[in-house]
C-alpha cells in the first residue's frame, strides 16, 4: 500500500456510494462532462433510461429515430465542439445499427463513446433473445471496446473509454454492459483516466526530424503543403497559418482538413484528391517538395500511387505512426501531435516567398475557372446547378455557416464551393462516405454550436436513408437548415455510369416523393424552388428564419461534377470535362 | 530488397484481455495475409501475454503490419525478428501402435538418434515428443510415417529473442510519469 501515490491514496479515502450500475453509468458521463447523449432505448438499456430519467435536468438524451442516426449525431456533436460524442443504444439490433456510424468515426478519427446494453452476464452465448456478440461485431471498427459484467468495473472502464476515445488520434469506443451489472449495487468513486500502460498517444517528436523537415523546407522552390484534419483535431489553425505564411508555401487541403484555413486566405489554393481543385492536383506532380500535415494519403487522395508526387521529396507531419510510409514513403517523417510538431518546426523555417510558383497556381485556377467554376457558379443555361446553390448560401450565411453535407455530388459541389472562413466548419462522411449522415450529422453539430448557422447539404438520396430524423429536429426545436439538392438521381452514382457505364444508369433514377409535404407534416417550414429568380430570395428565407427550414432545390438532373481524377488514375491526369 | 519475402517472427507484448486475439487475427484476416503459426502464453511479466507470430512477407509489409498492431490500445510493444535474431523451437507429439515399437527394431533407433522422448507407453500406443527447429521435425516425421503414424500434432513457433526486448523498463517509465 505504501507504493500509493498521494492522488491514489486521495481517491481511495474519497467517500464511496453505495448505487446500481445504471446510476454509475449517468454519473460517470455526468464526470466526465456530457450535458447531451443521443440514443434509443429498449429492454437490455432500460435501467440506465431509468436512471437518465431522474438526472433528466442534468444531462439531456435525444431520442433520435434510429441508432445509426444517434451515432452520427454524436458524431456530428464532437466534430464541431472538439469533445466527446456520446450515443446509446440497446442490445441486438440497437446495437448492430450503431455500427455504421461506428465505422464512420473510426475512419474519420472521430471521438465518440457508444454505451450499449446486453443481456445478463449468465445468458451470453446462449443466444438470447436480442443477443448479438457486439464486441465481436464492432472490434474492427472501434479505437477500443470492451464489455462490462460488473458494476464495479463501470467507472473505471467509462473513465477509459473517454480518454482513449478523445486523446491521440481519436476514434469511437464502445462499451457493452450487461443488465445484471447495470442492476447490480456497488461503492461507487469515479476517477478521471490519465493514462493506459500499454497505449502511447501522442509519439515523441524527434527534435532531429523538425530540424530534417525544416532544412527541406528551407531549401524548396516549389514546396507545397496538403493539410488534413490532424490540424482541427490537435487546434492547429494558427499554426498553420503562421507557417504558411512565414514560409510563403501554397496550402491544398483534403476533405476532411477543409476550413482550417479560410477559404479567402490568399495561399490557400483548394482542395485536392479525387474532385479537388485543377491546381493543387496538377502541381502535387510538379512540387518539389510536399510537406503533409495530419492526413494520410488516403486514395481518394492520391490517386495511382505510385505516380504520385514521385519527384518530390516528401515531409510528413503525424501522430499516427502507422499512417507513415503506409501508403507514400517518406523522406522525413515527424512523428507528433501537429500543433507541437509546428510549433517546433515554426522558428527553424525561413521568411520566404515563392511568387513564381504560387503565380502557376493561379494560371492554373483560371483554367479550372472557365472550363468549371464558372458554369457551376454563374451558370447560363436554364437549369439550376448546385454551385448556385452554393454560392447563394455563402453569400447568406457570410461563409460562416457550418456545412454539413452528405454523400455524394452535392457533397463535392459544397467541399468545393462553400466559403469557410470559421474552422470545424465542414462536417462531412470523407472516409467512408456515408449516404445518410448529413442530417443527423447537422442535429449534433446544432446543439454542440447552437450559435452557429447549421446548414445540412443533402441528396436526394442520401436524405432519404434518414429522413426520419426530421421527427427528431421536430421534437427538438433545433433550428437546423436543411437544403436537398434534388437531382431525381443517385447523382454520382451517375455520373460514373455516364462516364464509365456508357450511359447505363442501372438503378440510379428516383421518383421522388413530395419532400415539402414530408417536411410539412413534421411542422418544419418547408419551401421548393425551381427557377433561379427564386433560389436568392428563399435561400434568404431560409437563413433568416428561427426555427428548422426545408428547402428543396430542383437542380439539372444530369449535371456532372468536374474536375475528376478518374480511379485509378493519377493526379495530374485529371479531366476539366 | 525490403520487397523479397522471408520468414518472419513477429513477438507481441500485450495485456491480457480476451478481446485481443480478436483484433489482432483481424489486421492480419483484412489484408489476407496468412498465419504460418501463432502462439499465445504468458510471458516473464506477471500479468503481461506474449504472441509470438510466424509470418512469410516482406519487410517492407511487416513493417507496417507492425504499425496496426502496435496501434490497438491494449498492445504494450511488438517486435519483428528473423531467424537469426532468435532461438526458437517448435515442438510435435507422435501417437504411434506399441507393437511397432517391438515389432521393428529400426524405431527404436531413430528414436535415439532423434533426441525425441517417449511421454507415455501403455498397451496399444505410445507417445513420442519432440521439440527443435522444423527441419528436425520433419526428418522425424518421414522417418516414422514409413511405419504409421495414429496421429500427429505440431505446436506453433515459440521464441526469445537474442537482444533484450525493453518491457519492463517500459511499463515502470509508465509506472513512474
Ligand atoms: C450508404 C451508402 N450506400 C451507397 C453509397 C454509394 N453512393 C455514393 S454517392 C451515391 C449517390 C448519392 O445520391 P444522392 O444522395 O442523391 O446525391 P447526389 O450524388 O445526387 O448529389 C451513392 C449511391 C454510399 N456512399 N453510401
Ligand atoms: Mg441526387
Amino acid at each position: 500500500m505504501d507504493t500509493l501515490t498521494a492522488t491514489q491514496k486521495q481517491y481511495l479515502e474519497q467517500p464511496k456510494e453505495r448505487i446500481s450500475g445504471s446510476e454509475a453509468i449517468v454519473r460517470c458521463l455526468l464526470a466526465e462532462g456530457v450535458d447531451v447523449l443521443y440514443g434509443y432505448p429498449g429492454g437490455a438499456i432500460m435501467p440506465v433510461y431509468d436512471e437518465l430519467y431522474k438526472y433528466e435536468d442534468k444531462i439531456n438524451h435525444v431520442l433520435t429515430r434510429h441508432e445509426q442516426c444517434a451515432a452520427h449525431a454524436a458524431q456530428g456533436y464532437a466534430r464541431i465542439s472538439g469533445k466527446v460524442g456520446v450515443a446509446m443504444a440497446t442490445s441486438g439490433p440497437g446495437a448492430t445499427n450503431l455500427v455504421t456510424g461506428i465505422a464512420d468515426a473510426q475512419i474519420d478519427s472521430t471521438p465518440i463513446v457508444c454505451i450499449t446494453g446486453q443481456v445478463p452476464s449468465h445468458l451470453l452465448g446462449s443466444d438470447a433473445f436480442q443477443e448479438t456478440d457486439i464486441v465481436g461485431i464492432s472490434t474492427p471498427v472501434t479505437k477500443w471496446n470492451h464489455q462490462v459484467t460488473k458494476a464495479s468495473q463501470i467507472p473505471e472502464i467509462i473513465a477509459r473509454a473517454f480518454y482513449i476515445a478523445k486523446s491521440g488520434r481519436p476514434g469511437p469506443v464502445l462499451i457493452d454492459i450487461t443488465k445484471d451489472a447495470q442492476f447490480e449495487e456497488f461503492d461507487f468513486q469515479y476517477k478521471k483516466c490519465t493514462g493506459v500502460r500499454s497505449y502511447v498517444p501522442v509519439p515523441k517528436t524527434d527534435p532531429s526530424s523538425i530540424s530534417a523537415a525544416a532544412a527541406l523546407i528551407n531549401s524548396a522552390k516549389k514546396p507545397l503543403i496538403i493539410w488534413g484534419q490532424g490540424i482541427i483535431l490537435s487546434k492547429a489553425e494558427t499554426e498553420l497559418k503562421a507557417l504558411v505564411e512565414k514560409a510563403g508555401i501554397p496550402a491544398a487541403w483534403t476533405i476532411m482538413g477543409a476550413s482550417a484555413l479560410p477559404t479567402s486566405h490568399p495561399l490557400n489554393i483548394g482542395m485536392v484528391g479525387m474532385h479537388g481543385n485543377y491546381a493543387p492536383n496538377v502541381l502535387t506532380n510538379d512540387c518539389d517538395v510536399l510537406i503533409a500535415i495530419g492526413m494520410r494519403f488516403d486514395d481518394r487522395v492520391t490517386g495511382k500511387l505510385d505516380e504520385y508526387a514521385t519527384q518530390a521529396k516528401i515531409v510528413h507531419l503525424e501522430i499516427d505512426p502507422a499512417e507513415v510510409d503506409k501508403n507514400i514513403k517518406t523522406d522525413v517523417a515527424v512523428l507528433g501531435d501537429a500543433k507541437q510538431s509546428l510549433l517546433e518546426l515554426l522558428p527553424q523555417v525561413n521568411d520566404n516567398s515563392h511568387n513564381e510558383w504560387l503565380q502557376k497556381f493561379k494560371d492554373l485556377y483560371e483554367i479550372e475557372y472557365e472550363k468549371v467554376i464558372k458554369n457551376d457558379l454563374h451558370p447560363t443555361k436554364a437549369g439550376l446547378t448546385m454551385g448556385e446553390v452554393l454560392k447563394e448560401i455563402n453569400i447568406q450565411t457570410k461563409g460562416e455557416a457550418a456545412i454539413v453535407s452528405d454523400v455524394g455530388q452535392h457533397q463535392m459541389i459544397a467541399c468545393r464551393y462553400a466559403d469557410f472562413n470559421i474552422t470545424k466548419s465542414n462536417i462531412t462522411s470523407g472516409g467512408l462516405g456515408t449516404m445518410g449522415f448529413a442530417l443527423p450529422a447537422a442535429i449534433g453539430a446544432k446543439m454542440a454550436a447552437p450559435d452557429r448557422e447549421v446548414v445540412a447539404v443533402i441528396g436526394d438520396g442520401g436524405y432519404q436513408m434518414t429522413i426520419q430524423e426530421l421527427g427528431t429536429i421536430f421534437q427538438n426545436k433545433l433550428p437546423v437548415k436543411i437544403v436537398v439538392l434534388n437531382n431525381e438521381f443517385l447523382g454520382m452514382v451517375r455520373q460514373w455510369q455516364q462516364l464509365f457505364f456508357e450511359k447505363r444508369y442501372a438503378s440510379t433514377e428516383m421518383v421522388n416523393p413530395n419532400f415539402v409535404a414530408i417536411a410539412k407534416g413534421y411542422y418544419i417550414e418547408a419551401k421548393k424552388v425551381t427557377k433561379r429568380e427564386d433560389l436568392a430570395a428563399t435561400v434568404k428565407e431560409m437563413i433568416d428564419s428561427d426555427g428548422p427550414y426545408f428547402l428543396e432545390v430542383c437542380v439539372e438532373k444530369e449535371g456532372n461534377v468536374f474536375p475528376m481524377v478518374p480511379s485509378g488514375a493519377s493526379v495530374s491526369d485529371i479531366r476539366l470535362e | 530488397m525490403a520487397t523479397e519475402k522471408k520468414l518472419y517472427t513477429v513477438s507481441v507484448y500485450t495485456e491480457n484481455n480476451i478481446g485481443l486475439l480478436n483484433r489482432i487475427s483481424a489486421i492480419f484476416q483484412r489484408r489476407h495475409i496468412n498465419i504460418e503459426s501463432l502462439n499465445i502464453s504468458v510471458s516473464e511479466i506477471e500479468g503481461v501475454s506474449r504472441f509470438t507470430i510466424l509470418i512469410h512477407m516482406s519487410e517492407d509489409q511487416i513493417k507496417k503490419i507492425l504499425g496496426q498492431i502496435e496501434k490497438q490500445v491494449e498492445v504494450i510493444k511488438a517486435y519483428y525478428h528473423t531467424d537469426d535474431d532468435t532461438i526458437y523451437q517448435e515442438s510435435c507429439l507422435f501417437k504411434i501402435k506399441s507393437d511397432l515399437l517391438f515389432e521393428e527394431r529400426q524405431i527404436q533407433n531413430i528414436i535415439k538418434e532423434s533426441n525425441a522422448h517417449i511421454v507415455t507407453v501403455n498397451k496399444e500406443f505410445f507417445v513420442l515428443e519432440k521439440s527443435g527447429r522444423r527441419a528436425e521435425l520433419e526428418t522425424l516425421h518421414k522417418a516414422l510415417s514409413v511405419f504409421g503414424i495414429m496421429q500427429f500434432v505440431r505446436s506453433a513457433r515459440i521464441a526469445v529473442t537474442k537482444d533484450e526486448l525493453k518491457i519492463t523498463e517500459m511499463l515502470n517509465a509508465f509506472k513512474n510519469q
